[in-house]
């Protein structure tokens, strides 16, 4: 015989009256909260961009470099891309340098070396620097290639260089063939850097 | 006309020294005039010439800008030749007379908008203005959701009472069977 606790219980556990009721259903969206995830997933894509982009680190030998444009300081204006067919030697210098006045003249001298073959092509590119200045860095060493300031930090930010004097060897087909961080040692190291991607 | 060519007969026997006097004084006023304007105008150059801007001036356009070689540091204290050639532009773009503005914006020309230290709200960032009140206000609103569900899911009456006596008979005698268990 059952005792009135187990029937109760027994009675309880049966009885439809004390069974949770199930919630109503919902059909209204919940437009808050798909707005909310839709923001935060778009920030997530955002930052997942600007990680990538910083990640991609600077141009590395044997990458192709992407086009970029330089006007000189007596306003013409450069195209890598017109330059196909020619080695580049891109210099990043500044007038507030201490170490690119090291290289300076053997840059100029070394321009004047294979200017006659008209193989070879000097950019400098003035980076964060004031024209005058810059200009009276040009007349100091007599530096007769194009130079041009470095408007908006595009080219160095495409490069992403570390400082200055930085120069960027590019080949024939405009890939990258020779990186130099920090000063040349002298015209015969900057040859020794040039004179085997010529004849080609 | 005798009597004209009388009076200029007689005007130069009469006072010659009358002529010369009023020929000088012809030559002598215009060099009067002349040397007025030349001392008023140079007066007046003096007096409206541009003073060279101050260094309170430079800076104080130049903590609204952060050279890209010297990261972090704004512009008015950063010590590098570089930034002081930076400063000695605004200096020299002052004395030419531009504004604020137009420094500025010729800045970011040459060296891009990194140089400033409020970005300009256009592009991707527009996110640093929207972001942080954004956040602020779904923060607030969290909190207020947190209080108010704590303020209902609070019990009504936390007094220590005596459970009211059964009045039912069932449940007097399932509360016995309990108590004899």
């Amino acid at each position: 015989m059952h005792s009135l606790l187990e029937k109760s219980l027994v009675t309880e556990q049966n009885s439809p009256e004390t069974t949770t009721p199930a919630p109503p259903a919902r059909n209204r969206p919940h437009w808050g909260r798909i707005l909310v995830w839709v923001g935060v997933l778009g920030l997530l894509a955002i930052l997942a961009l600007g990680l990538r982009r910083a990640q991609q680190g600077p141009i590395t030998v044997g990458d192709k470099v992407p086009n970029f444009t330089l006007t000189t300081f007596e306003g013409e204006t450069i195209n890598l891309t017109d330059l196909k067919g020619k080695v580049v030697v891109l210099n990043f210098w500044a007038s507030w340098c201490k170490p690119c006045e090291q290289e300076a003249a053997d840059l100029e001298a070394a321009w004047r070396y294979y200017q006659p073959g008209s193989e070879v092509v000097f950019l400098g590119v003035d980076y964060v620097d004031t024209e005058p200045e810059a200009r009276g860095y040009l007349e100091k060493f007599g530096i007769t290639y194009p130079n041009g300031p470095d408007l908006g930090t595009r080219i160095s930010q495409q490069f992403r260089i570390r400082g200055v004097p930085e120069t960027y060897i590019i080949d024939q087909e405009n890939v990258l063939r020779s990186v130099q961080i920090g000063p040349y040692n002298g015209l015969n190291h900057i040859q020794s850097t040039i004179d085997p991607l010529l004849g080609e | 006309m005798h009597v004209l060519d009388g009076q200029n007969m007689r005007l130069p026997g009469r006072d010659k020294g009358y002529l010369e006097k009023m020929k000088r004084l012809l030559i002598s006023i215009p060099l009067v005039i002349i040397t007025a304007f030349l001392a008023f105008n140079l007066g007046q150059a003096q007096g409206t010439a541009p003073q060279p801007p101050t260094d309170d001036q430079v800076n104080a356009i130049a903590k609204q800008l952060y050279c890209p070689v010297c990261e972090n540091i704004p512009l008015d204290v950063c010590g590098t030749q570089a930034c002081a050639q930076w400063r000695e532009l605004i200096r020299e773009k002052l004395s030419q007379g531009w504004s604020e503005a137009k420094i500025k914006q010729y800045f970011v020309d040459q060296y891009g908008d990194r140089v400033l230290a409020t970005p300009p709200a256009r592009g991707l960032n527009w996110l640093v203005y929207i972001i942080p009140p954004i956040a602020i206000l779904a923060g607030v609103y969290i909190l207020y959701r947190a209080f108010k569900s704590w303020k209902q899911g609070a019990p009504e009456d936390v007094q220590d009472e005596e459970p009211p006596a059964p009045t039912d008979d069932y449940v007097m005698r399932l509360e016995e069977e309990l108590r004899k268990r």
